[in-house]
């Protein structure tokens, strides 16, 4: 599809010229100064200084940052069931774009991914289409009903090979499902991925509780309702030995509740999102629902706590949550609207402008947050680096001067931005998978 | 003055008292035999109720028909917009129709931003959902103001010192939230009284003071406004029981007497008779309920004046200009 097929020699080979390395593991730090990526065979064959390969297409990649390609551990991409929003083809787009080269599906498609015949069509289209590996998560429960068991072990089995399991968009509010769950998937080395949101705490809500939601009649959404959650699911994951993942940490109180835990030695993983990096409930001032999201906006205080715990490691990983919605379903009024943003293609750029740009984690820890852990916790061994001679060629390749450009829709079918018209610095310059480039000079190949 | 009337955090104090002394000098002129003024004729006022308040609706009708403005009043309910019409599109419809101002009633909060972002007209909102209902508020000071200072010596006061106390469910009030912001850029010094689940988790950073306890309020107001318990907040543990709410929270005769003399009880209606007011105290001197209502129509027909910018009034024309 993309370029000339990997061949022997130098046929379809590439020469990426004088990257500055983030995430190549141990003995090679940035501070080595820039390197030479020779990618053959979909491969890394070397890095180095001063490589040559013969019939090798040259990247001068002079000034540019080489991550190993991006892995989103939680994106929405709407197929089967609203193609109108989002298909594996058009997310993967926006995924490469992005700098991804893995992304997984979250289960809340229609039919819910809660069988491996679902699981299977998903992986199967995200294959086909082949711009950017799709990992399929599996449903928790029957329907995202939280009453009974999904077949997990048949999902696990099947050809999608699914290890993260979600009733995202829903909480596995019964304990005792939570539970069962936790213990299920020790038998594969699964892992539950936890929306965390008390459901009797926030019936109908809409918005961060607080000055603002208070301010503007909008029934607030607690932050307590999160965090009793993740207290309650660490609890969990301790008694049963089991990996919990918290999806979308959104509070300071939740990143507390996970140190506290880590500190303790238990299986608790977590991610936060771009979006709650950089944003505040400020921003719901004029009711536009393009700023309507699940979990909400926070305050500046939980914003500076998240950043904090991203960068100490609490927080393992960036993901995206990328939920693409129809123009409809946001032109409306605000507790009408679709929860919901995309982020995919902005990702890396609200990271470097929330986390590097700020002084707060430098390009490994970059690339340590939205590759290597990402891919650790998702069980997908052909990603997350490091980049070094052997491992698949996955990368991406980034240039964190380009100037502060405002984001413009780009290749998502949705155009729900909170960034709009919003000034972002850097740019995505290429991304390789496995050797091949599934975006060149910022563009699609 | 903005051209929308979408929050009572959008009026200065001078704006505030610019609508009630226009509203002073509408009053006037409506108490003359013919209650009609010409200074509207030609321009249309859509009346947009998508919930039903029959009360709000006829008071801003009958308030752009006494400035000779044509009506047109636009139910959502049984119509296109109850068949999945969005609002979006309905606002579309509205343009079509040339509408110079739109005055939406709408269950969701913030629909009448939402709405003003789509129209060139002029929005006025009568209430969106547990937001605001900013001239609720403007016809409550008006008629604060006329009781409290003197109908002919008002104008041009603000209401600074005035003590008001607010009871009951500020949580979904849209009447308390435009009240608050209002009454204190008009300088009075408001008072929630409320028990701690129908108070907003950050009410501390409104501009009043909050008591969760009513009687201890009482001696030191000069107005009492009671808001209406919605009754789906019976069923939702907001308070044990409405026996136990009016006990704590209610109005009645022997509240009442521990208020001075002098002092107003107000109700934005439509009330709930010996749950948040004892029917003695609806009923008796202190009560502004029925004034309030005639207030109304005064106060709406200010706003749209001075939103749309009528012509052929004179005497309102010079107190704009000064
Ligand atoms: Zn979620």
């Amino acid at each position: 599809m993309t370029g000339p097929a990997p061949g022997k020699g130098g046929q379809g080979a590439w020469l990426v010229r004088g990257a500055a390395l983030a995430g190549a593991g141990a003995g090679v730090a940035q501070a080595d100064g820039p390197a030479d990526i020779l990618v053959r065979g979909g491969t890394i064959a070397a890095i180095g200084s001063g490589l040559s390969q013969a019939g090798a297409r040259v990247l001068d990649a002079d000034g540019l940052v080489a991550l190993p390609g991006l892995v989103d551990l939680h994106t929405h991409l709407r197929e089967p069931g609203r193609e109108d929003a989002e298909t594996v083809e058009t997310g993967t787009r926006a995924a490469a774009l992005g700098g991804y080269t893995a992304v997984h599906a979250m289960a809340n498609t229609d039919p819910v991914a809660d069988t491996a015949g679902v699981v299977e069509q998903v992986w199967r289209l995200g294959r086909a289409c082949g711009r950017c590996d799709v990992q399929p998560v599996g449903a928790v429960s029957v329907g995202l009903g939280g009453v009974r068991l999904a077949e997990l072990g048949t999902m696990a089995d099947s050809a999608a090979r699914v290890r993260v399991f979600s009733d995202d968009g829903r909480c596995v509010a019964d304990p005792l499902l939570m539970r069962r769950a936790l213990e299920y998937v020790k038998a594969f080395d699964g892992v539950i991925a936890q929306h965390a949101q008390e459901p009797r705490l926030t019936e109908g809500a809409q918005l961060n509780e607080g000055e603002m939601s208070g301010r503007l009649g909008l029934a607030g959404w607690p932050a307590v309702a999160e965090e009793a959650i993740v207290a309650r699911d660490c609890l969990l994951a301790a008694h049963v030995g089991s990996a919990l993942h918290v999806c979308h940490v959104s509070t300071a109180g939740s990143a507390e509740i996970i140190r506290w835990a880590k500190s303790k030695g238990w299986p608790v993983t977590a991610e936060v999102t771009p979006h709650h990096l950089l944003l505040t409930d400020e921003l719901a001032a004029g009711y536009d629902p393009v700023f309507k999201v699940n979990p909400p906006l926070r305050t500046a205080a939980d914003v500076a706590e998240l950043r904090r715990a991203l960068a100490d490691g609490t927080i393992d990983c960036v993901a995206t949550d990328h939920a693409p919605h129809p123009v409809e379903a946001k032109e409306t009024e605000w507790p009408e609207a679709a929860f919901g943003m995309i982020g995919l293609e902005t990702a890396l750029r609200a990271v470097q402008q929330a986390m590097v740009d700020s002084g707060l984690l430098d390009w490994d820890g970059v690339a340590d947050r939205m590759s290597a852990r990402p891919a650790r916790i998702g069980r997908l061994a052909g990603h997350g680096g490091p980049l070094a001679a052997g491992r698949p060629a996955s990368l991406t390749l980034y240039d964190p001067a380009a100037p502060p450009e405002a984001v413009t829709p780009g290749a998502s079918k949705s155009r729900n931005t909170p960034f709009a018209g919003m000034e972002l610095p850097g740019r995505v310059v290429a991304t390789f998978l496995r050797g091949v480039p599934t975006v060149l000079d910022g563009k699609l190949g | 003055m903005r051209r929308h009337l979408i929050s009572a955090a959008d009026l200065s104090r001078a704006d505030a008292l610019l609508i009630l002394d226009t509203a002073e000098e509408l009053a006037d002129l409506t108490d003359r035999p013919i209650k009609k003024l010409p200074t509207l004729r030609g321009r249309t006022v859509v009346n947009l109720f998508f919930e039903d308040s029959t009360r709000t609706r006829i008071s801003f009708e009958a308030a752009a028909k006494r400035l000779s403005a044509d009506v047109i009043n636009f139910s959502a309910k049984g119509s296109s917009v109850a068949k999945g019409e969005s609002l979006k599109d309905t606002a579309l419809t509205l343009e079509a129709m040339g509408a110079d101002a739109v005055v939406i009633r709408h269950g969701a909060s913030g629909a009448a931003h939402r709405l003003a972002g789509w129209v060139r007209g002029s929005v006025v909102n009568a209430g969106d959902g547990t937001h605001e209902h900013p001239t609720q508020a403007l016809l409550d000071a008006f008629t604060m103001r006329r009781r409290l200072q003197g109908a002919g010596a008002a104008r041009g006061k603000g209401l600074d010192g005035i003590r008001v106390t607010i009871v009951g469910d500020v949580l979904h009030s849209r009447v308390a939230r435009s009240n608050v912001l209002l009454l204190s850029a008009l300088g009075a010094q408001v008072t929630l009284a409320a028990p701690p689940t129908l108070l907003p988790l950050a009410v501390d950073s409104w501009p009043c003071a909050v008591s969760y306890e009513l009687d201890s309020e009482l001696p030191k107001s000069d107005a009492v406004m009671m808001l209406r318990v919605q009754t789906e907040r019976m069923t939702a543990a907001y308070f044990p029981s409405v026996r136990e709410y009016s006990r704590r929270y209610g109005l009645d005769a022997a509240r009442m007497a521990r208020l001075p003399e002098h002092a107003i009880v107000m109700h934005p209606g439509p009330m709930n008779r010996g749950v948040e007011i004892a029917a003695e105290v609806a009923d008796s001197a202190r009560s502004t309920v029925v004034e309030q209502v005639a207030n109304g129509v005064t106060i709406r027909m200010a706003v749209l004046y001075l939103l749309l910018g009528g012509t052929e009034f004179p005497e309102a024309a010079a107190e704009v200009s000064r």
